[in-house]
């Protein structure tokens, strides 16, 4: 027994080891993040506070505040997101709780139905809206011809356009989330509740939906967060009316050249899409400790 | 809970679920008395569940009629039926706490918040949780979440409790102990229970009766000792206990099996087959023939020790096989017969039992 004293210092060295072969796994990964994420991002920042004349300078940030229009432009940007992923969420968790009380198989069926889209590009689907909903689009013309209404309606080149596309390229995005979290609702406490006393109804916004707030945040935030960088729809389909942050960055950069004022903007964005998932990460585990009793 | 709560009879007439070609329930009839703890005990597939959650009102057969007392419930809603209900996996609501779970059927019954924790409290006294009421459910033992579904399901003093395999989930200690205390909560409570399990001693142990089903069928529904002692046909004696079956031919009024005319108490069934029952630890090794004993002769083929007893397997002259269990004390072991030793089994008159053949 004392010769190898039980092999501790050789056991010891196995499990270094073995951690030092998962950090070298996991390696390539850190470089890439390092190399595409950290450095451009710190560049990013530096960018920011380099003011026209090529030395340091707030001036980037002081515009921000002193001008209405780009006050009015985050507006626009949370706006959007907010409505985007309401109407996300009033579309897309029914359609998630019907999915999840169909049989596998069917459910699988729907689910390769909602993930269809993903194989087409953003830009192709953005435009396809375009060519429906436009004044002479299908929508209109037919909608016309059988007398639903009689002058052609905008539909797009606005907000409603803008929300129409988003909406449906982000309804993915919340729906995955909250149908795995439904998924994962034992049938049986369905059961419980309604063998102790519960409506259906009741048995739904005591047990089920409650159940299903994890993912139904997750989906949220998800669709929240892509929403506030988002660029091609809002450009296609908004026409230039509804400006959001992504689209200032990109004309600051095609028209005026300026580096620094569309750094600051990108800045500005992200740490507010910092701070959002910030809070809402206190939140969850807020609402994952207080979630039952009362 | 101090006054228990007025029992209800459970009547079921001829309800039949099928499945496709599968008859999960096959025209099932059965009364549960007022108060009564019934099991419905059989093998893997049987229907069990299937009728419980008929009962619970999860299931809803092709027809049939169900009633708790004097009121037909077969197409009540679940929630309007107000039948307790143990899930195997306990179901208890993750989201909530155990004071949570426990007094969710009084908030659903809108219960002031003073006698609901009053409730709560005698509920969790009841399982032995005192407590435990502020615990999250995933901070239990598998035996505290199996008490706070008991607590949940109880706690609205129902006057029928369902339970289907509560204990499964449970290690054999642990299940023992379950079983005395659910027989004891039961004596207390009063209550109309039936109660599901594939585990033979645990339906011995617990039930006034049992049903034993089989194919969607009941075989048969009697106290336990009745259908140890005398079932009333092959898949009964075979499904409870270990027993062999040797087959008997009629011979005027009594039974012989081969030569030998075999003494009896029992009555012999009226069927066109007959068969012998023979349970392991109700035959002997003799010597010469004792009174009231039915004697065969046999050589012995096996000799396993068992620690608290030994299992012997003797070949009989027509070549069948039976096992016979018994004791050992003060070193019987050493002096039991070896292999192929010609030796004499006995059975007693009043462990002769003849039930219908297979195939009758
Ligand atoms: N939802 C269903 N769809 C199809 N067949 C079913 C369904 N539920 C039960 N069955 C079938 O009905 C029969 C009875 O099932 P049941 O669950 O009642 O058995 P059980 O006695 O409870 O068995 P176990 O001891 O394994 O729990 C089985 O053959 C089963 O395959
Ligand atoms: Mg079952």
């Amino acid at each position: 027994m004392t010769s190898a004293h039980l092999h501790a210092a050789g056991l010891r060295r196995d499990e270094r080891m073995e951690r030092w072969r998962l950090f070298g796994l996991g390696s390539p990964a850190l470089l890439l993040v390092l190399v595409i994420l950290v450095i451009p991002v710190g560049w990013l920042f530096y960018v920011s506070f380099i003011g026209a004349d090529g030395n340091f300078s707030l001036e980037n940030y002081e515009r921000m505040i002193a001008r209405k229009s780009y006050s009015r432009i985050f507006i626009t940007t949370f706006q959007v997101s907010l409505l985007t992923t309401a109407l996300c969420i009033v579309i897309g968790y029914p359609l998630a709780y019907f999915m999840s009380q169909l049989p596998t198989k069917w459910a699988n069926l729907c689910l390769i139905t909602v993930l269809l889209p993903f194989w087409t590009s953003l830009l192709v689907r953005t435009y396809a809206w375009l060519v429906l909903l436009q004044k002479q689009g299908l929508v209109n013309q037919w909608a016309i011809s059988i007398g639903l209404w009689d002058e052609p309606l905008k539909f797009v080149h606005n907000m409603t356009g803008t929300l129409i596309g988003m909406v449906h390229i982000m309804l993915p995005f919340l729906i995955l989330p909250v149908y795995g979290a439904m998924r994962s609702i034992d049938r049986d406490y369905m059961k419980a509740a309604s063998n102790l006393g519960a409506s259906p109804r009741r048995a739904f916004w005591t047990v089920f939906f409650p159940l299903s707030t994890p993912g139904l945040f997750a989906g949220s935030l998800m669709v929240f967060v892509l929403c506030l960088g988002f660029f091609v729809t809002p450009a296609v389909l908004g026409g230039g009316r509804v400006i959001m942050v992504s689209m200032k960055i990109v004309s600051n950069i095609e028209l005026f050249v300026n580096w620094g004022a569309a750094s600051a903007l990108g800045v500005v964005l992200l740490v507010l899409t910092v701070i959002i998932l910030w809070i809402a990460s206190r939140f969850l585990k807020l609402e994952q400790m207080t979630g039952g009793g009362h | 809970m101090s006054d228990k709560p007025e029992a209800l009879p459970i009547t079921v007439r001829g309800v039949t679920k099928t499945y496709g070609r599968v008859h999960a329930l096959d025209d099932v009839s059965l009364d549960v008395k007022s108060g009564e703890f019934l099991t419905l005990l059989g093998p893997s597939g049987s229907g069990k569940t299937t009728l419980l959650m008929v009962l619970a009102g999860f299931t809803r057969p092709d027809r049939g009629s169900l009633k708790f007392g004097e009121d037909e419930m077969i197409r009540t809603a679940p929630h309007l039926r107000g039948v307790g209900m143990v899930f195997q996996n306990y179901a208890l609501f993750p989201h909530m706490t155990v004071a949570g779970n426990v007094g969710y059927p009084l908030r659903l019954r809108k219960m002031s918040k003073a006698e609901a924790s009053g409730r709560i409290d005698r509920a969790l006294e009841l399982v032995q949780l005192d407590g435990y009421g502020e615990r999250s459910i995933d901070q239990l033992s598998g035996g505290q979440k199996q008490r706070v579904a008991l607590a949940r399901s109880i706690v609205f003093e129902p006057r029928i409790l369902l339970m289907d395999e509560p204990l499964s989930a449970l290690d054999k200690k642990l299940r023992d102990r379950m079983q005395i205390e659910l027989r004891h909560l039961h004596e207390k409570l009063g209550m109309t229970t039936v109660y599901v399990t594939h585990d033979q001693r645990e339906a011995l142990t617990m039930s006034d009766r049992i049903a034993v089903v089989n194919h969607g069928k009941i075989m048969q529904l009697a106290t336990p000792q009745q259908l140890y002692d005398r079932p009333e046909n092959q898949f009964v004696a075979d499904f409870i206990g270990d027993s062999t079956f040797l087959p008997v031919v009629r011979d005027g009024q009594g039974v012989r099996y081969g030569e030998t005319t075999l003494q009896m108490d029992a009555a012999v069934p009226d069927t066109r087959t007959l068969a012998l029952m023979i349970r392991p630890e109700r035959v002997r090794l003799v010597d010469g023939a004792p009174e009231g004993m039915n004697i065969l002769n046999a050589t012995v083929t096996e000799l396993v020790y068992q620690g608290e007893s030994y299992l012997l397997y003797a070949r009989l002259n027509d070549g069948a096989e039976i096992a016979v269990r018994g004791a050992i004390r003060e070193g019987t072991f050493s002096n039991l017969p070896r292999v192929g030793d010609a030796v004499k089994l006995g059975l007693h008159r009043a462990d002769t039992v003849i039930i219908a053949g297979e195939g009758a």
